[in-house]
């Protein structure tokens, strides 16, 4: 069909840019260098995260059952005891976090490279304006929204994970450091407003991966929308709910029930002493 | 009944590639509304030639939509505001008396302005050279049906072989990308058996040069939005997906090649 049409006009006006790329000789690098191999990885690595953003919502639902503080703080004590005595204290969680902050810096190491690229790729805009036909909103501000949720993790970790955002913060009582967290107000609106963003986010990267990872199949393309929507809204649903129920009061008050606390009130129901259980190791 | 429509026209005039260029407004008056957008602007010409001015510059070839020549952003869309229509097919009748209409080249820096609204797409012939065509033994002439291919696979191939280059894909994409463009060529051939031979390196080999020009697809959609030939998004992920199967598949040839086919 090309070779049909017109000849064009002289090339030799001027030449292109034509960006030259390096050989990597390492198969994975050569690959991680293609523009293609990039998307594939944000793909995998975008399907890494969803997981855990999908089973960290479900799991902080344990806020509603009705001894939530005695069942979360458990999981927060499970989370850190799984895989005892094969795995060192810890030692299976850090494992889930090394997959996660491998998958977050190559995530966002790939959609920094090829932003670049994508800048160099137009470096005059329309002067006239342009308009758009079928990107949405939540694919036009994927850089923000990224952008800005990397931020927030970083806050939440400061809030929840390492506490020095949080004055009420107690190590190993989740439960406690969620609860006074989101009782004030500017920092539950923190965490409203960085899920509606997470929610447009994943709106447009659940679709997104199929589409990078190449799977696309008449009988199933109308799912995909579908799904990436379904997705974005549960964990939506599921996340600001949480600061939303505590502010509402809906939600006990902490009574400072330790995961280890717990563990000791079940031994006592068993007519048996805690420590010896089968896994639990207590770390005074 | 045709009805005659008076326009203003804002046009992005530039001399040359070195040019910084600026919008030039044109009235178009008593233009005819059963003409087409590029007659339309062949009146405009003809009035500038008679005032002893430059005419205004653009690509056109067949004037049906099927040679690819043609194609400018209207408006802020490739092609204007007709789905499925290059500017050569869309008629004056789409727009209102009175309307200002703002007209403008493909803006990407694989496509240099030439002049006015012509680009040069000479990036979209290195990107056939590095694989849009098929090895075939010279000689005598074969039966055309000696070949079998399943009727769906046909059709599915003349669907991305349906893509004449405009460049409107990479004019609409945000990023610049020219995904929509080199996965239907790629398309057409990797799906029919004469394309399987030299499938693996054609991927590989086609997207490297498309690289090396041209942005990254983020599936923004908006090349299927403003392609003239309705080409799908399908044969990108298509196009992913060879070649990432390229990638696997070919681990001792990376660059592809005839060699790295084996297996």
């Amino acid at each position: 069909m090309l070779s049909g049409s017109a000849p064009r006009t002289s090339a030799a006006a001027q030449a292109p840019a034509v960006r030259q790329r390096r050989k990597h000789h390492l198969w994975v690098l050569y690959f991680y260098g293609s523009a293609i191999g990039k998307k594939a990885v944000m793909a995998v690595t975008g399907i890494v995260l969803l997981g855990f953003v999908l089973m960290h919502m479900v799991g902080n639902l344990k806020l509603y059952y009705p001894d939530a503080e005695r069942h979360l703080n458990a999981y927060g004590e499970w989370l850190r005891t799984f895989g005892e005595p094969a795995l060192p204290h810890t030692g299976f969680l850090w494992i889930l976090r090394g997959g996660l902050i491998l998958s977050f810096i190559l995530h966002i190491h790939a959609a920094v490279s090829l932003t670049l690229m994508n800048r160099q790729a137009r470096p005059i805009k329309y002067q006239g304006g342009r308009s758009y036909a079928a990107a949405d909103y939540a694919a036009r501000t994927m850089r923000w929204s990224g952008f800005i949720i990397g931020f927030y993790v970083l806050f939440h970790l400061a809030d929840l994970t390492w506490g020095n955002a949080n004055p009420d913060f107690i190590r190993g009582e989740p439960y406690n450091n969620l609860y006074y967290s989101f009782e004030r107000v500017p920092v539950a609106l923190v965490y409203i407003v960085a899920n509606l963003l997470l929610g447009l986010h994943i709106y447009h990267g659940a679709w997104s991966l199929f589409q990078s990872l190449g799977l696309a199949n008449p009988r199933f393309n109308q799912w995909r929308r579908t799904f990436a929507a379904v997705f974005a809204a549960a964990i939506v649903i599921g996340n600001v709910s949480f600061p939303i129920a505590v502010l509402a009061g809906a939600v006990d008050e902490p009574e400072h029930i330790t995961g280890e606390a717990r563990l000791i009130e079940h031994a006592h129901t068993l007519g048996t002493a805690a420590e010896t259980l089968p896994g639990v190791t207590f770390h005074a | 009944m045709s009805k005659n429509l008076n326009l203003t026209l804002r046009v992005w005039r530039q001399r040359g590639p070195a040019d910084s260029g600026a919008f030039g407004t044109y009235k178009a008056d008593g233009i005819n509304d059963d003409m087409s957008f590029l007659e339309m602007l062949d009146v405009v010409n003809e009035r500038l030639i008679g005032d002893g001015k430059d005419p205004i510059a653009f690509d056109h070839d067949c004037r049906e939509g099927i040679c690819g020549s043609c194609g400018f952003v209207i408006d802020g869309r490739p092609h204007g505001p007709q789905p499925g229509t290059t500017v050569c097919q869309l008629h004056m009748r789409h727009f209102n008396d009175g309307d200002d209409i703002t007209v403008e080249p493909w803006r990407a820096a694989a496509f240099p302005i030439i002049k006015d609204l012509v680009v040069s797409r000479a990036p979209f012939d290195k990107i056939i050279q590095a694989g849009g065509y098929i090895s075939a033994p010279t000689g005598a002439a074969r039966d055309a049906n000696s070949t079998l291919i399943p009727k769906p696979t046909a059709d599915l191939a003349f669907d991305a072989a349906a893509c004449i280059g405009c460049g409107a894909c990479v004019a609409a994409c945000p990023n610049g990308a020219a995904q929509l463009f080199t996965s239907a060529k790629i398309a057409h051939l990797n799906l029919l058996p004469q394309g399987q031979p030299e499938r693996w390196s054609r991927v590989t080999s086609m997207v490297e040069v498309m690289e090396s020009y041209f942005g990254s697809c983020t599936n923004y959609r908006e090349c299927e939005a403003v392609c003239p030939k309705g080409i799908s998004i399908d044969f990108i992920a298509k196009m992913n997906r060879d070649f990432l199967q390229a990638k696997f598949r070919d681990k001792k040839k990376l660059a592809g090649g005839p060699l790295g086919d084996a297996g």
